[in-house]
C-alpha cells in the first residue's frame, strides 16, 4: 500500500504537479463528478464525434476518430472508471498526448480551466474504490465539490489492467 | 574513401555523440539499467565494427572500456565519477584516432598502454582515479609521434614507469605530464591543418536527418489523404470547373508521393554491403569455412526500417557464424559439408517484409540452455523444466543471455541477440526463432509495414469497412446460391469449391467478432464475397459482405494499445475522412486456424502452383491438317500468333516470317497441313533465347487443364503419342523434333545464354514416364545440357557404379520401385556423386515432401512442365556448385 502511494507521489511531480502554489486544470464532468486533468497535458477538446469501431479493441476503447489528419483513439472514461455506460455519441472528449499517441478521453461534458492552490490538495482517501485510486492522483477540495485529478498514464494502462484482470 | 571507412566513421561519431550525453547521465543516475545497457551496447558496437575494419588500436581502447562497463552492467562496479571520467577518456581518445583515421585513411601508429591499463584495472576492481592530466597524456599520442621522435621516447619511458607503479596510479599520472604539455602545440596545429581538407566524407551527398525526411513523408500522406478527398467531391460533377486543375494537382501529388517514398526507400542489399568483408574476416579469426549467401538483396525497405535492422542483423549474420556454425572438423564429424552455410533471404510476403538468415550449423542445444538458464538465476529448476523448447529457445534474446561459453572478440557477451530483439520490436516487428539441435537455426524476421503507402482492397463486413493490402490479395470471387461458386459446409467449416479445390474460408465478420455475424444462410439472389488471400504457402479465403474500389492508403502504426490483436496491421484514414483497420491477413490466417493452417496446408500446397491445379497440365488444343485434334503442353508455348500470309516468304523451299525483327521459319505439322491462300495465319511460337520457330496450325481449338496420361506411338516420329483430352484422343506432338527440323544447328550449339563458359554441362534425367523424358531432354538440350537419361533409379545407381559423372541430376519424385527421395538418399550416401546437385521434379508436391526432400539432400524442386522455372533452377544451381568449389 505504501509503495502506491510514494509512486503516486513521484508521479505528481513528474506529470507537473510541483511545490508551486497553485495548478491548473481542464475539469470535466462524468455523471455528476467533477474531474481534473493537467492542463498542459491537454491538446485539444472536441465535441460529439463519429467514432469508428475498432473491432476486438479492449472494452474500455470506444473508436477511433481522425483529427485534422491524425488518428486518435477514443477511450470510454465511464467505462474506465468502472461508472454506467452512456451514449458515446454524444460525449464531448478531452484529446491527450502520450508518447507520440493521441487518446480522446471521452467524457460528459468539458468545464472550465481551474487554477487550485496546492494547499487544497489532499492524497486519495484509502477507501476509496481500487479502480478510481489506481486513476488518481489525488483529490482538490474545492468549494461545494471534490476535483479529482486522473493521470493520464495511468489512464491508458488499459492493456496491464486486462492482463491482470 | 572506402565506402565501409566512411560508413563506420559517421556512424561511429554519432554513437560517439550519444555516448557523450549518455554517460554524463549515468553519473548522475548509476543505478539505471537502461542507460548501462544502452552505453554498453554503443561501445560493444564501435569496437565490434573496428574489428572487422582491422583497426587494432581503436578495437583495444573500446574493448578495455566495454570491460570496465561490462563490470558496471552487472553490477560488479559501482560508477563513480572516475569511471565515467575514465570512459570518457576512452571515448576522447577514440575521437582522436577516428581523426586521424579520417584524414588519411590509416590508424596512427603507437599504443594506448596507458589508458587500457587504467581501464583494465579498473576492470578489475582497483581504485583507479583518473586525474585530469591524463586525457591530455592519452589523447596525443597519435600525432605526437611523429612530429616528435622525443616524445616518442617520453612515452616508452612513461609506459615503464607506469609498469613499476602499477599500484600508485596517481603517483604516476603526475609524471607524464611534461612531454604532452611539450607536444601539444605542434600537434593540434597540424591536426587543424588536416581538418580544412576535409569535406571529402561529407561533400559527396548530405545528410538529411530522418526527422525532415519523416515531416515530409507525414506532410506528403496528407496531401495524398486531402487529393483523395477533392477527387471524390468532384466525381459526382462530370463538368466541374476544377476538374483540369484537379487532375494537375493530383499527377503532382503523386510524382512527389513517389519522390519522397523514393528517399525513404533503399534496398536491403545496402546493409548487407558489409557483410561478406564481415564474414569473411570472421572465418579467417575462427578457422571456419563460411560461405555466405544473399537472396534477395534488392528487396526495398523504408529508410528508416532500414537502418534499425542493419545492426540486428549484422550481429545475427555474426552469431551464425560464430555460434552456429561449427568448425570444419567438427562438421566433418557430423557428416556435413566442410563449408558451413549462412543463407540470407529477404522478401515481401503478405505486406510484410521477411528477412531470414538461416545456418546449417550446430542449432540450439535446448539441455544446454536449460541448464544454462538455471545457473544464471533466470527460473527455477521446476520452472525451466515446464517451458517448452520453443521458449526456451527464445531466451536467447532475453538480455545477459549467451550460450558461448567463452568470451570472444566476436561474440559471447551476452548483447546482441536482446539488441536484436528490442530493435526490431522498436519498429513493430517480430522475430522467430527455429532450430534444430545438429541441424541448424533459422531466424525468421518479420516488418510489418510501418509508414509505407500501399495499394489496399476496401472491403465491408456487418456495416465496418475495412483495408485489406492488396499484396496479399490473390482473386476475389463472388458467391451466391446461384452462381457456380456457392459456398458449402463440411460440419461447421464453410468452403467453397474454386477451380476444382476446396479453398478454406473464414467469416470475417466472426473472426472480428462483429454484430450480427452469425446469420451466414445466403438468401436468393443475395450475394457475397471471397477475398482469396494468401499467405506463405497456405491459401484461404475471407469472406465480406461488399467489396469497395481499391485505394492508395497511408498505412500508420495501431496505438500500442491495439497491438495485440493479431488481425490489424495498421489503420489508416481514407479519402473521405473516414478511420479504417488494415486487416493483416497473417494475423488472420493464424488465429482462425492455428492447426489448420498445418493441416489444410498439406493438401492445399502452394498456392501459386495449385491455382493452376496440381496434378494437371495445361494443353494447348489445336487443329494441323486433319480433323483430330492435337495438343502440345501450353508452358512450351512462348506465344500465340497470326500472321498476314503475304508477308511470309520463301527461301530455299522454307517459309519464313519476319518476327520481331529476325527471320523466324515457319514449319508444318506434316505434309498434310497446307498454309491458307489469303489472310491471317495462326501459328504457334517455340522460342528459345535468339531462335524462335513458328509452328503452322489450321485452328487454336482450346486450352484444357487435363490430368495427362499419354500413351506413346514411337512409330510417327512428330508424335509422342496420344492422349484423351476432354473425352477425345489428341495426338500429342513432340516439339523437340520440329525444332530440329527448323534449325539444324538447334541441338548442337549450346545457348550462350544459359552460361557463360563453353563447357556443357552433364546432366542426368531420371524419370519414369517416357513422355517427359522425351519432353524435357530436347528442352534441356536446347539450353545446352548434355542430357543422360535413366528410367528408373536403378538405372541411375548403375550408372554411378559404370563411372559416369554428372553436373546435376534432374529427377522425378514418384517412381515405381525406388523414388525420387530414395534415389536422393542414396545419391548422397556415397563418395563419387555426393557433391552433385539433385533437382526434384514433381507434378504434385505438398510441404510434407518438400521438407522431406531437403533433407534428403535435394537442392530444389521445380514443378513439371514450368519450364523456366526449370531452366533457371538448374543454372542457379550449378552456378552456386562452381562458387562452392
Amino acid at each position: 500500500m505504501s509503495d502506491v502511494d510514494m509512486n503516486d507521489f513521484d508521479n505528481v511531480a513528474n506529470d507537473g504537479l510541483n511545490k508551486t502554489e497553485s495548478e491548473e486544470f481542464v475539469t470535466a464532468n462524468i455523471d455528476g463528478q467533477l474531474f481534473g486533468i493537467p492542463v498542459l497535458s491537454v491538446q485539444d477538446v472536441l465535441g460529439p464525434q463519429t467514432l469508428a469501431n475498432i473491432p476486438l479493441a479492449p472494452p474500455e476503447v470506444a473508436g477511433s476518430l481522425n483529427l485534422r489528419g491524425r488518428i486518435v483513439t477514443a477511450i470510454d472514461l465511464r467505462k474506465r472508471l468502472g461508472m454506467e455506460p452512456a451514449d458515446r455519441e454524444k460525449s464531448m472528449s478531452i484529446v491527450v498526448d502520450h508518447h507520440g499517441e493521441l487518446y480522446s478521453l471521452l467524457i460528459d461534458e468539458v468545464g472550465e480551466v481551474l487554477r487550485v492552490p496546492m494547499e487544497n490538495y489532499e492524497r486519495n482517501p484509502t477507501t476509496l474504490d481500487p479502480r478510481w485510486r489506481d486513476v488518481s492522483q489525488g483529490i482538490f477540495r474545492l468549494d461545494g465539490q471534490l476535483l479529482v485529478i486522473l493521470q493520464v498514464q495511468r489512464l491508458l494502462d488499459i492493456i496491464k489492467v486486462a492482463a491482470a484482470a | 574513401m572506402d565506402e565501409l571507412l566512411s560508413e563506420f566513421l559517421t556512424e561511429t561519431s554519432e554513437s560517439l555523440a550519444t555516448l557523450d550525453v549518455e554517460l554524463v547521465k549515468l553519473e548522475q543516475d548509476p543505478n539505471a539499467p537502461d542507460l548501462i545497457d544502452n552505453i554498453f551496447r554503443l561501445v560493444h558496437t564501435i569496437k565490434g565494427t573496428c574489428g572487422f575494419l582491422g583497426l587494432p588500436r581503436l578495437e583495444a581502447v573500446a574493448h578495455s572500456a566495454e570491460n570496465v562497463l561490462g563490470k558496471v552492467r552487472d553490477k560488479n562496479l559501482i560508477v563513480t565519477a572516475s569511471t565515467v571520467s575514465l570512459i570518457l577518456q576512452s571515448l576522447d581518445q577514440i575521437k582522436e584516432l577516428l581523426a586521424t583515421l579520417e584524414a588519411t585513411e590509416a590508424e596512427p601508429e603507437g599504443d594506448d598502454a596507458e589508458l587500457i591499463k587504467s581501464l583494465d584495472a579498473m576492470a578489475l576492481g582497483e581504485d583507479v582515479t583518473a586525474p585530469g592530466s591524463v586525457p591530455v597524456e592519452a589523447e596525443a599520442p597519435a600525432t605526437v609521434e611523429r612530429a616528435l621522435k622525443e616524445g616518442e621516447a617520453t612515452e616508452d619511458e612513461l609506459e615503464r614507469a607506469f609498469r613499476e607503479t602499477e599500484t600508485e596510479p596517481t603517483e604516476v599520472v603526475a609524471k607524464p605530464t611534461p612531454a604532452p604539455v611539450a607536444a601539444k602545440p605542434t600537434a593540434k596545429p597540424e591536426a587543424r591543418a588536416e581538418k580544412s581538407g576535409e569535406p571529402s566524407v561529407a561533400s559527396q551527398s548530405i545528410r538529411v536527418s530522418v526527422d525532415v525526411l519523416e515531416d515530409l513523408m507525414t506532410m506528403v500522406s496528407e496531401l495524398v489523404l486531402t487529393r483523395n478527398q477533392l477527387m471524390q467531391m468532384v466525381r459526382g460533377h462530370a463538368d466541374s470547373e476544377f476538374k483540369v486543375p484537379l487532375q494537375r494537382l493530383s499527377h503532382v501529388t503523386t510524382e512527389l508521393q513517389e519522390g519522397v517514398m523514393k528517399t525513404r526507400m533503399q534496398p536491403i542489399g545496402n546493409a548487407w554491403a558489409k557483410l561478406p568483408r564481415i564474414v569473411r574476416d570472421l572465418s579467417h579469426e575462427l578457422g571456419k569455412k563460411i560461405d555466405l549467401q544473399m537472396l534477395g538483396a534488392d528487396t526495398e525497405l523504408d529508410r528508416q526500417v532500414l537502418e534499425l535492422i542493419k545492426d540486428p542483423l549484422t550481429h545475427m549474420v555474426r552469431n551464425s557464424a560464430d555460434h552456429g556454425l561449427e568448425t570444419p572438423d567438427e562438421r566433418e564429424a557430423a557428416g556435413k559439408m566442410e563449408t558451413g552455410k549462412v543463407v540470407l533471404n529477404a522478401y515481401h510476403e503478405g505486406g510484410h517484409i521477411i528477412i531470414q538468415i538461416k545456418d546449417d550449423g550446430r542449432g540450439i542445444n535446448v539441455e544446454k540452455l536449460r541448464a544454462k538458464m538455471i545457473t544464471s538465476g533466470m527460473g527455477s529448476e521446476a520452472e525451466v523444466a515446464e517451458m517448452t523448447e520453443q521458449q526456451i529457445q527464445m531466451q536467447i534474446f532475453a538480455a545477459g543471455f549467451s550460450t558461448a561459453e567463452q568470451v570472444t572478440a566476436v561474440s559471447g557477451r551476452g548483447v546482441g541477440m536482446d539488441v536484436v530483439r528490442t530493435n526490431i520490436e522498436k519498429i513493430g516487428g517480430t522475430i522467430e526463432l527455429n532450430s534444430e539441435w545438429g541441424k541448424g537455426s533459422t531466424f525468421t524476421i518479420k516488418i510489418p509495414l510501418t509508414l509505407a503507402i500501399v495499394s489496399a482492397l476496401i472491403v465491408e463486413s456487418c456495416d465496418d469497412r475495412f483495408a485489406i493490402p492488396q499484396l496479399s490479395v490473390v482473386e476475389l470471387v463472388r458467391a451466391s446460391k446461384e452462381s457456380e461458386h456457392r459456398i458449402e459446409m463440411i460440419k461447421e467449416t464453410p468452403v467453397l469449391r474454386l477451380r476444382n479445390r476446396l479453398l478454406p474460408l473464414v467469416y470475417l465478420g466472426d473472426c472480428l467478432n462483429l454484430k450480427n455475424a452469425s446469420d451466414h444462410t445466403l438468401t436468393e439472389g443475395a450475394e457475397v464475397f471471397v477475398v482469396v488471400s494468401q499467405v506463405g504457402s497456405y491459401t484461404f479465403g475471407i469472406v465480406v459482405d461488399r467489396v469497395f474500389d481499391t485505394e492508395e492508403i497511408v498505412v500508420k502504426p495501431v496505438t500500442p494499445l491495439l497491438r495485440e490483436i493479431p488481425m490489424f496491421s495498421g489503420n489508416t484514414i481514407l479519402g473521405d475522412g473516414s478511420v479504417i483497420m488494415i486487416l493483416d491477413p497473417n494475423g488472420i490466417a493464424a488465429s482462425t486456424s492455428d492447426t489448420k493452417v498445418g493441416e489444410r496446408s498439406d493438401d492445399d500446397t502452394d498456392a501459386a502452383h495449385s491455382v493452376t491445379a496440381v496434378d494437371t497440365t495445361s494443353m494447348l488444343v489445336f487443329r494441323a491438317g486433319s480433323e483430330e485434334p492435337k495438343a502440345v503442353p501450353l508452358s512450351l508455348v512462348a506465344r500465340l500468333e497470326e500472321i498476314d500470309v503475304d508477308t511470309m516468304e520463301n527461301a530455299n523451299g522454307q517459309n519464313l516470317v519476319q518476327y520481331r525483327g529476325k527471320l523466324m521459319p515457319l514449319v508444318n505439322l506434316d505434309s498434310s497441313c497446307v498454309l491458307q491462300e489469303s489472310g491471317r495465319q495462326p501459328i504457334l511460337v517455340f522460342s528459345d533465347g535468339d531462335h524462335s520457330m513458328g509452328l503452322v496450325v489450321d485452328e487454336i481449338v482450346d486450352i484444357i487443364e487435363a490430368r495427362l496420361d499419354v500413351e506413346l506411338t514411337a512409330n510417327d516420329p512428330g508424335y509422342l503419342g496420344s492422349a484423351v483430352l476432354d473425352g477425345k484422343a489428341t495426338n500429342v506432338i513432340d516439339v523437340g523434333h520440329y525444332l530440329n527440323d527448323a534449325f539444324s544447328d538447334w541441338f548442337t550449339s549450346p545457348d550462350e545464354a544459359a552460361f557463360g563458359d563453353d563447357d556443357v554441362r552433364r546432366l542426368l534425367l531420371v524419370d519414369d514416364s517416357p513422355f517427359f523424358r522425351n519432353m524435357l531432354t530436347p528442352l534441356l538440350e536446347v539450353a545446352g545440357y548434355k542430357v543422360t537419361v535413366a528410367g528408373n533409379g536403378d538405372e541411375a545407381l548403375a550408372l554411378r557404379e559404370s563411372g559416369v559423372e554428372f553436373d546435376c541430376i534432374v529427377s522425378d519424385i514418384e517412381m515405381p520401385g525406388m523414388n525420387g527421395f530414395e534415389l536422393a538418399e542414396q545419391v548422397k550416401s556415397d563418395a563419387r556423386w555426393q557433391e552433385t546437385p539433385i533437382v526434384a521434379l514433381s507434378s504434385h508436391v505438398n510441404p510434407k515432401d518438400l521438407e522431406r526432400g531437403r533433407n534428403v539432400g535435394f537442392s530444389d524442386y521445380v514443378g513439371k512442365f514450368d519450364r523456366d522455372a526449370l531452366l533457371s533452377t538448374l543454372s542457379q544451381t550449378l552456378a552456386e556448385k562452381v562458387d562452392v568449389v
